[in-house]
């Protein structure tokens, strides 16, 4: 696989919107020509080179190309952004919208990410060792079509409407969610290892989601179903007892909404 | 604009002079059509070279929601019907966003691109008039108009209850001038005040609450009052019990209610002597017919109901229609019939908005898409094209999506298409759910539109229905200079070749506005301000005393004060005021 390098310059200080770092769009270009190629920061635009010095080659095509970025970038925005094929490897933390709809290819953060990582994915793997923001894998404001392939894996924690209004995909966090993490979800799948905050769920018709840790505060619209000890999550396996749960009643009649809280960690419930 | 111009050689379309496809040249002077140039005109003029292409007038939009503070919560509701549709600015345009509502400057450039010239606006809230003249002001290039909404409107309830018709006339008379509208609409009528107290209508006959009056009466009283001050309109009328599976029966009703009013045109206005007379010759527009015209009695055995409007409008001589239609795909419904938007949050569960203007009307706003998988949908697609295609005259009809509530305007292209072409008709049932075969008589109909049909159903009908055919629609001598020129050759014209139809309606060769071109294949390349059109309708001076007396003491129960309820001129740009039932001595002494 051809490498592109990018070592960030210095520091940023309005955000920089990069949706050209992007395997699809390396591919086939000459250093030369992507160290020109056009990036938005605030009103004026400029060229990727601005920000980065550049070396190595890209492939041919977008599965044979990876980029990898030497550094921290919490201030790049769009990385990967719609990417169909190839790899971004980000050697830290990196800004909003990163992997936002992807359809295919691989992006690894070694780091932490901002907001809307992942945004209404289509396919492909987005890994996160550190935190992400809020609404990972999440439709955009006013719009409830989230992600609907793809895979998520967040190591660490990540903040608020996590998998808002998904319809497939799986997104796996490490850590803990904040508050209304699988809001309006239909389809998919979500597993969260630590604990939730609240509304867990909410208005939701369709798909599974786990928390192992505790739910703060349960969301109203569920009803017990029954027990179940190690029960199977789409391909992931659970360990330990599960209370399952149907919902949520409060948006439908027949939700077909899955909600399996740990037993251990929410006696109360 | 000043200055001379020439289309020459082009193949015009202009129903009202009965011109079909014939070789033509047209003149321009001053921005105005004329019967030809001579000397300096015509050797300065700017020649534009129509040879095998297709000429007709700039088009016009009867209906259509472009301007107001409904639309403008369509646009704040919604950021994802923006955030992926956005337009940069240029030297010469602003830039904006919007797919289903767009922005107001991304309206005018983009009905211009399709070669549309004039506009009106479907509903002004009168309480909301100021913010409805705000956007047509900052609209570019297309010239508007709007229509007052008074079929709940508590004066017009109360007077007509009392029998006091003169008086209800004075008011909306009054009411035109105040808040500069150019026609009368009448949505839900007497239904949506029942809406303030959860409630709606269910019957042609049943009284609402308080004024006790019933949709016939409103619909009669408001039929009778437009034509005692004869309004450049008919009646527009969003009937009752709209968007239920049923509902076509109420429509059939309600468009026999004003059959026995007589049609009386008072414009003040010098009409042009085009073969086929100007002036509007119904009584009654019923607005997106599409959404009045649903079959069965629930969503389970939901079918059209197109066919009972369509044999009452045959057998008709007082009625227009426009269908509504649906080209499937995101849209954004916007009304003034408030209960049926919360009905269709009930069906779909969607984000909504609902609003009650004090005294006067209501509103609703909810975003939709309309899936070809979705039986109810695919019946409603084939629902807007059996309107049109089944209709035998084609001055009986005129095409909308009921923008943004079918689709937005900007798939007009493709609704041409499945009028001109039957083929373009069969790929789309092969596509979407098969009720629409089963359950609408669309496949049966083999009519194909011809360009000449077209050009009624787009330019010179809905002209003549509003009452704005003294100016525009048409080609003959006196008419603005808005020509659109479509890159067809009519003689090579084959309906088979379907998304040809659709590309070339989507990017007018040229768009020409007042004599200047605005867009050409589908670049704006001038942004000139339009004007706005309404009505100034005149009551005698002493019922008119006596109304405003009435207005006054019932103004305690708005929460503004009197001073501050007209528009004020300033809000205008470009006024075209058109005198209504002016008294002759007033004409005489000019």
């Amino acid at each position: 696989m051809s490498e592109v390098l990018l070592r960030p310059k210095g520091s940023i200080d309005i955000m920089v919107e990069a949706e050209v770092i992007n395997p699809d769009i390396f591919a086939g270009k000459k250093t030369s020509e992507i160290e020109q190629m056009i990036v938005w920061q605030g009103a004026k635009q400029l060229p990727l080179s601005e920000f980065f010095d550049i070396e190595g080659n890209s492939g041919n095509i977008a599965a044979d190309t990876k980029i990898i970025i030497e550094g921290d970038v919490p201030r790049i925005k769009h990385i990967g952004h719609g990417m169909k094929a190839g790899e971004i490897v980000i050697e830290g933390s990196t800004g909003m919208h990163v992997g936002s709809e992807m359809a295919g290819g691989s992006i690894l953060v070694k780091g932490n990410a901002g907001s809307w990582a992942g945004m209404e994915m289509k396919g492909g793997t987005l890994h996160i060792t550190g935190n992400a923001g809020d609404h990972v894998g999440c439709a955009y404001r006013g719009s409830w079509r989230g992600m609907t392939g793809g895979r998520i894996i967040i190591d660490g924690s990540a903040k608020s409407q996590l998998g808002g209004g998904m319809s497939g995909g799986e997104i796996h966090v490490g850590g803990s969610v904040e508050n209304f993490a699988g809001i309006r979800m239909n389809n998919g799948l979500v597993v969260v290892k630590g604990d939730a905050v609240r509304g867990v769920g909410a208005e939701m018709t369709g798909g599974i989601f786990v928390v192992c840790g505790k739910i703060k505060q349960f969301s109203p619209g569920f009803e017990y179903a029954n027990t179940e000890k190690g029960p199977k999550a789409g391909e992931t396996a659970l360990l330990g007892e599960f209370a399952k749960f149907t919902g949520d009643f409060a948006i439908s009649r027949t939700p077909k909404g899955i909600l399996y809280a740990s037993k251990d960690a929410n006696e109360e419930v | 604009m000043a200055g001379t111009m020439v289309i020459w050689n082009g193949y015009v379309f202009d129903p009202l002079n009965e011109i079909d496809g014939e070789v033509k040249d047209i003149f321009i002077k001053d921005g105005k059509i004329v019967e030809e140039l001579t000397g300096s005109g015509l050797r300065d003029a700017k020649m534009i070279d129509a040879h095998g292409k297709t000429v007709m007038p700039g088009g016009v939009d009867s209906h259509s929601h472009i301007a107001g503070p409904k639309v403008n919560k369509g646009r704040m509701m919604c950021p994802e019907d923006r955030y992926k549709w956005v337009t940069k600015k240029t030297d010469l345009t602003h830039s904006g966003s919007g797919n289903t509502v767009p922005s107001v400057y991304i309206q005018g450039y983009d009905y211009a691109k399709m070669g549309y010239t004039t506009v009106f606006e479907a509903a002004i809230p009168p309480l909301e008039a100021r913010h409805t003249h705000e956007e047509m002001r900052s609209t570019p290039i297309l010239d508007m108009g709007g229509y007052l909404v008074l079929g709940n409107n508590w004066f017009i309830m109360r007077y007509l209850k009392e029998g006091d018709i003169e008086k209800a006339a004075a008011y909306a008379a009054w009411m035109m001038r105040t808040h500069k509208a150019y026609g009368i609409k009448c949505v839900n009528p007497a239904g949506v005040e029942n809406w303030g107290w959860g409630k709606n209508v269910s019957s042609l006959d049943e009284p609402n609450i308080h004024f006790g009056i019933t949709p016939r009466e409103v619909i009669h009283g408001l039929a009778e009052i437009n034509e005692m001050l004869g309004m450049p309109m008919s009646l527009h009328l969003h009937a009752n019990n709209l968007g239920h599976p049923g509902c076509w029966e109420t429509a059939r009703d309600s468009l026999a209610v004003p059959a026995d009013v007589k049609v009386e045109n008072k414009m003040d206005v010098e009409w042009p002597e085009t073969k086929i007379d100007p002036r509007r010759t119904q009584s009654v527009y019923l607005a997106h017919a599409q959404f009045s015209s649903f079959g069965g009695t629930s969503w389970r055995d939901f079918e059209s109901g197109a066919k009972g409007i369509v044999d009452y409008v045959n057998k008709s001589d007082h009625i227009v229609i426009d269908n509504g239609a649906v080209p499937f795909g995101p849209a954004t419904a916007m009304t003034g019939d408030g209960p049926a938007i919360h009905d269709l949050y009930m069906l779909t569960g969607n984000k909504w908005s609902n609003t009650d203007v004090e005294l006067e009307c209501g509103s609703g706003v909810l975003p939709f898409n309309y899936m070809k998988a979705n039986p109810v949908h695919s019946v409603e697609w084939a629902m807007g094209l059996e309107l049109l295609l089944l209709v035998n005259d084609p001055w009986k009809t005129i095409m909308t999506t009921d923008h943004p509530n079918g689709g937005p305007f900007t798939k007009y292209p493709q609704v041409i298409t499945w009028l001109m072409s039957e083929k373009a008709r069969d790929a789309t049932f092969a596509e979407c759910h098969k009720w629409a075969q089963d359950r609408s008589s669309l496949g049966g109909a083999d009519r194909e539109m011809t360009l000449y049909e077209i050009a009624i159903l787009t330019r010179a009908n809905p002209a003549r229905t509003v009452g704005i055919a003294h100016r525009k629609g048409h080609l003959g001598a006196g008419a603005d200079g808005d020509v659109t020129i479509y890159d067809f050759d009519p003689t090579k014209f084959d309906v088979n070749d379907y998304a040809k139809i659709t590309l070339g309606f989507q990017n007018a060769a040229y768009t020409i506005k007042d004599g200047g071109v605005v867009a050409q294949n589908g670049e704006i390349v001038s942004v000139p301000n339009g004007r706005t059109f309404f009505s100034e309708p005149h009551m005698d001076d002493g019922v008119e005393k006596e109304m405003l007396k009435d207005v006054k003491e019932w103004f305690k129960y708005y929460t503004m004060g009197f001073a501050n309820y007209p528009v004020p001129d300033k809000y205008i740009r470009n006024p075209a005021p058109v005198q209504v039932n002016k008294p002759l001595e007033a004409i005489v002494g000019r």
